[in-house]
């Protein structure tokens, strides 16, 4: 099975609490696809369990969205494929947050 | 010489405010998890260098924390950097899954509850509102969630299980949410009998237990709410807050939403003790460490407007467990003055004289160190303020 490194970017919040500064650069085997990301961003850094997605159903949460080489994939099915710039490493893997005051 | 350590839950981190027995000066530490709403900061009674906290966010759901060393460092327990499964093969990563337990051995099917369009709506975890730890065991601790239920951890904040008898009542489909959501938001652990623990829920009541969580029964009887469409019904009504003196843990404290309210019977039996308050609405309510029938409320103008009567913030102290009130003024600002203080927002230390704290939703923690008598402000700039604890630490 092949391996991909990707990148990841996540925001503040799930930074501080993963202790990470910057990108992430994670080995992904098989298709590179939403959930496979997930899944290494999870098995890396445990502690973000239920952070982005629902830690039973899978669910992403509500207030999250990603992006991927600059379009908005959060509604693509999470075993689609990614652009290959995502799984060659070109371009991030991007959390965000959604935007809100307070 | 005993040290003071007041533990702040704010809208955006929390605080830790600490003084020695004089409780003179106030070093203040903080923000921690700054730009997160911390519902909850509570030490162990068993061991105060172990302190739990609730970290939310609406976007990135519930953390547990965990310090080990009275707020120095923090964790996530079970979640150290490194790899997903502990060397005892449990998986990491799992201090923040709440799952209501619908399993056939231990728990109750997922029911629904009643929303605001009174249709039914399926019990969804939202947030930990509360965290009690055991009054014996430094690992074991309880959290009152949204939609309201009670978990237990009993290996210090890893993992978590429903008490699911308690939202499994047969009342559990008839309660309904108050505006803050359908939340438990206080748990009394009975220091003489650890198979009885109270619990109040917004906006179902009071209901207690007598082994263990095994089974509950509510426990509203004399309270009183308009506001509902049976005033006096068994369940559905909104319940701010208890409290008791350790010593004597038959005699129970209520704010309701209107309404102080008193029982000497455990919770079977309630009546109103509003007395001379100038209004009864309010949310904390707190015993004096050393006097049981010293009570303290901080009365709000009304379930509409949520300030102090005359734009004076003034906490009221009754030395008779209720009906006659004096209000405290010395040192709280008594024109213009529009914040409110949340449930969990008031609490006592254990010296003598008694400490008494409160924050605001202005962002002030203020300290009586002379039973209430005058206050100051420890600071007065915070975000605002959820949730004050106390730990005495000799």
């Amino acid at each position: 099975m092949t391996a991909a490194t990707v990148r990841v970017l996540l925001p503040h919040h799930l930074r501080t609490l993963a202790r990470v500064d910057g990108e992430l650069r994670l080995e992904v085997r098989g298709p590179v696809t939403i959930a496979s990301i997930l899944d290494a961003i999870e098995a890396a850094h445990p502690m973000l369990r239920g952070t982005i997605r629902e830690h039973v159903t899978q669910r992403r949460r509500a207030r999250i969205r990603f992006f991927a080489n600059a379009e908005d994939v959060t509604h693509l099915p999470p075993d689609a494929r990614l652009p290959d710039a995502i799984a060659s490493g070109a371009e991030p893997f991007q959390v965000i947050g959604a935007i809100a005051g307070g | 010489m005993a040290e003071v350590r007041i533990l702040v839950g704010t809208r955006k981190g929390a605080f830790i405010l600490t003084s020695n027995g004089s409780r003179r000066s106030w070093s203040v530490s903080g923000p921690l998890f700054g730009g997160w709403e911390i519902y909850h900061v509570k030490g162990s009674p068993a061991d105060p260098n172990r302190i739990y906290a609730s970290q939310t966010s609406s976007w990135f759901g519930q953390i547990i924390q965990r310090s080990d060393d009275g707020g120095r460092t923090w964790h996530q327990p079970g979640s150290p950097e490194g790899p997903s499964v502990s060397g005892t093969g449990m998986p990491m990563g799992e201090s923040n899954k709440f799952v209501y337990d619908t399993s056939d051995e231990t728990g109750r099917p997922l029911t629904t509850h009643q929303w605001y369009d009174g249709t039914q709506h399926p019990w969804e975890f939202a947030r930990v509102w509360h965290l009690e730890p055991s009054l014996a065991d430094p690992d074991t601790v309880y959290a009152g969630v949204e939609d309201a239920a009670l978990f237990r951890s009993t290996d210090g904040g890893a993992s978590w299980h429903e008490i699911a008898a308690l939202r499994g009542h047969e009342s559990g489909p008839s309660w309904q949410p108050g505006a803050g959501g359908l939340c438990l938001h206080t748990i009394v652990l009975d220091p003489n009998n650890p198979d009885r623990m109270f619990t109040a829920i917004s906006a179902a009541g009071a209901f207690r237990t007598d082994d263990g969580g095994l089974s509950w029964r509510p426990i509203n009887q004399g309270l009183h709410s308009e506001y509902i469409p049976d005033p006096t019904a068994e369940v559905g009504h909104c319940v701010h807050r208890i409290a008791i003196h350790p010593g004597r843990p038959d005699t129970l404290f209520m704010q309701k939403h209107w309404d102080v309210m008193r029982s000497d019977d455990g919770g079977d039996s309630w009546h109103e003790v509003s007395g001379n308050l100038p209004s009864d609405f309010g949310f904390p309510i707190a015993v004096h460490p050393h006097e049981p029938e010293t009570i303290y409320v901080v009365p709000i103008e009304s379930d509409s407007l949520h300030y102090p009567p005359e734009g004076k913030l003034r906490v009221y102290r009754s030395r008779s467990g209720g009906n006659d009130w004096e209000a405290l003024s010395r040192g709280l600002p008594q024109e213009h003055c529009y914040v409110n203080v949340l449930r969990d927002a008031m609490t006592v230390d254990e010296l003598d004289p008694g400490g008494i704290y409160f924050g605001t939703t202005g962002g002030q923690v203020y300290a009586s160190a002379d039973d209430g008598d005058s206050w100051t402000p420890i600071v007065r700039d915070l975000p605002a303020v959820l949730s004050v604890e106390a730990q005495t630490v000799r």
